[in-house]
């Protein structure tokens, strides 16, 4: 069995004496999509914000990619190959959709700025392949229709994926969605699952997931990790999950 | 009606100034939220290097590329040394810390280079020449285009760099810039590098006009209402900001001076701020902030 790709062991965050996370600790394996799930206020937010590096844990450690962490900072955690996508659509409003996606590869440069004002040197090869990779990106989640458009002129839906591709484009081995189908309708929401399987088979990237819709959960992910009260209550398949006397108490509600 | 013209072509030309100084305003509020009050001590700066170094016998291009150096530097210094470590902290924190800043500038300034006024040649010839029947001054022609330039390079380097694209991005969505792996902290002092070489321009061009000395750090009182009045998001504003209160100073300072017995221009600008506040506080090219319900 190979090391999984994020170990999370006995993290703990507390806001002002509240306890958000609680000694919570589990694995993702590489390649698989893993979905917290959990009740409204369970930490399942503050635990992306950990693993990428917006919050710190009070005691506890994440080991990404075989090495341990203790604080990680959100732009390195982005260069060591975590991409997330936010809850509410943390786009750059006013730029258009290639530059929002070409903005997800701004860390990928090596040529300098001379080599960019002038178009010499590194820079030539390197804007002809970052010009390859978001068309690419574009075209696999159908945003070439829509690729000059000024990113808040365009529908909600269509949003929740440039803030995808934006998170993709840079080639990321974890990929952390932050409610990927809040808000959306029941056609877009199977739309934003295939591209979310897709993502997964094509490009082999591991998901961590945060979803509310049962049967997206139940549909989309091979790993099941129940929170509630900052305490892991689930974790295992999505059958396993199901199951789980603790979870149906806890989140579920009562058996039928 | 000639004379009209006259004086509104003045006042449009006279406006560029002012909006040179905003724009250095602008790009810092942009990327970083910061009102950096220390703008005109920067523009003092410049063109006090500048002349001493022109006063100490170095070739024009020479204490240009100098002066350029020490600007960048001095705007990448204070990035670094006073506005990173307040990094989170209040705006109103940020705006005290560049007043600071601005005395600090200012008493270093006059000790290294000493307190009197210096004339600033730019070798630009300010005699009035006429077009289409109206005068206008050469000097204020060359502030003119030399701010056209500048604000055509800059959205140059806003919209066609990866650069400016980060720094648009960090100014949209600071926690989403950082999720993608833009480096803030290099983006600011390139920000403040940028605000470093627009205070060179302005320090030589308002240096060249009024003598270089002391009160030169004042021309951010008048920056102020153009940045009201045009937005402070916006380098398109800045310039319409400023136009529209060179135009309004110079009309107004004919037509209402004589009923109001003389200098209207030095409160004018701040009447229309004024007006501009109420009626439509953002200003005419900034974002009105969506507030949650």
């Amino acid at each position: 069995m190979p090391e999984p790709i994020l170990q999370l062991r006995d993290v703990s965050l507390s806001f002002k004496g509240i306890k958000a996370l609680n000694a919570l600790s589990f694995d993702v394996e590489r390649g698989e999509i893993c979905a917290l799930i959990g009740p409204n206020g369970a930490g399942k937010s503050s635990l992306l914000n950990i693993i990428n590096g917006v919050y710190r844990a009070d005691s506890g450690s994440v080991v990404f990619n075989g090495e341990r962490f203790v604080r990680i900072r959100p732009a390195q955690a982005a260069h060591l190959g975590v991409g997330r996508t936010f809850q509410h659509n943390a786009l750059f409003r006013h730029l258009s959709v290639l530059d929002n996606v070409l903005a997800g590869l701004i860390r990928h440069c090596r040529a300098t700025m001379v080599e960019h004002a002038f178009g010499v040197g590194r820079d030539r090869r390197e804007s002809r392949e970052f010009n390859r990779r978001v068309d690419e990106i574009a075209a696999f989640l159908d945003l070439t229709n829509h690729r000059d458009r000024v990113v808040a002129t365009l529908p909600y839906g269509i949003q929740k994926r440039v803030d995808l591709a934006r998170a993709l484009v840079g080639g990321p081995s974890l990929l952390l969605l932050d409610e990927p189908m809040a808000g959306m309708n029941q056609d877009e929401k199977q739309e934003m699952s295939r591209f979310i399987l897709e993502t997964n088979a094509s490009l082999g990237t591991t998901i961590v997931l945060i979803e509310h819709d049962m049967s997206v959960v139940m549909g989309l992910s091979h790993h099941v990790v129940v929170l509630d009260y900052g305490r892991k209550v689930g974790d295992g398949s999505p059958e396993d999950v199901r199951r789980n006397p603790d979870v149906i108490a806890a989140y579920l509600g009562t058996a039928h | 009606m000639s004379f009209f013209v006259e004086t509104l072509v003045g006042g449009l030309l006279a406006g560029v100034m002012y909006s040179l100084v905003a724009i250095g305003f602008v790009l810092v509020f942009k990327a970083s939220g910061v009102f950096n009050f220390a703008q005109g001590s920067m523009v003092l700066c410049a063109a006090l290097t500048f002349v001493t170094l022109r006063d100490k016998g170095l070739d024009f291009w020479l204490a240009a590329l100098i002066t350029l150096s020490v600007m960048v530097a001095l705007g990448i210094a204070v990035e670094r040394v006073v506005l990173r470590p307040l990094v989170n902290r209040p705006q109103i924190t940020l705006f005290m810390a560049t007043l600071g800043v601005s005395f600090v500038i200012e008493g270093v300034a006059q000790i290294v280079m000493g307190a009197s006024v210096h004339e600033l040649d730019l070798g630009i010839v300010d005699t009035p020449i006429e077009i289409g029947g109206v005068q206008v001054s050469q000097f204020d022609l060359a502030a003119a285009g030399t701010a056209g330039i500048l604000v055509v390079a800059l959205s140059i380097f806003f919209n066609k760099t990866r650069v400016g694209i980060a720094l648009r991005a960090i100014a949209d969505d600071p926690q989403a810039a950082l999720s993608i792996g833009i480096r803030l902290q290099t983006l600011w002092q390139i920000v403040w590098g940028v605000a470093g070489f627009v205070s060179l321009i302005a320090g030589l061009l308002w240096g060249a006009r009024q003598g270089v000395q002391f009160a030169l750090t004042l021309v951010v009182l008048k920056a102020l209402p153009v940045l009201i009045i045009g937005g402070f998001t916006s380098i398109a504003g800045a310039i319409i900001g400023g136009l529209i209160v060179g135009a309004g100073d110079s009309v107004a300072e004919i037509y209402l001076g004589s009923l109001l017995g003389g200098s209207v221009s030095t409160w004018f600008a701040y009447v229309l701020a004024v007006a501009f506040l109420l009626v439509r506080p953002a200003g005419l090219f900034g974002e009105a902030p969506i507030e949650r319900i």
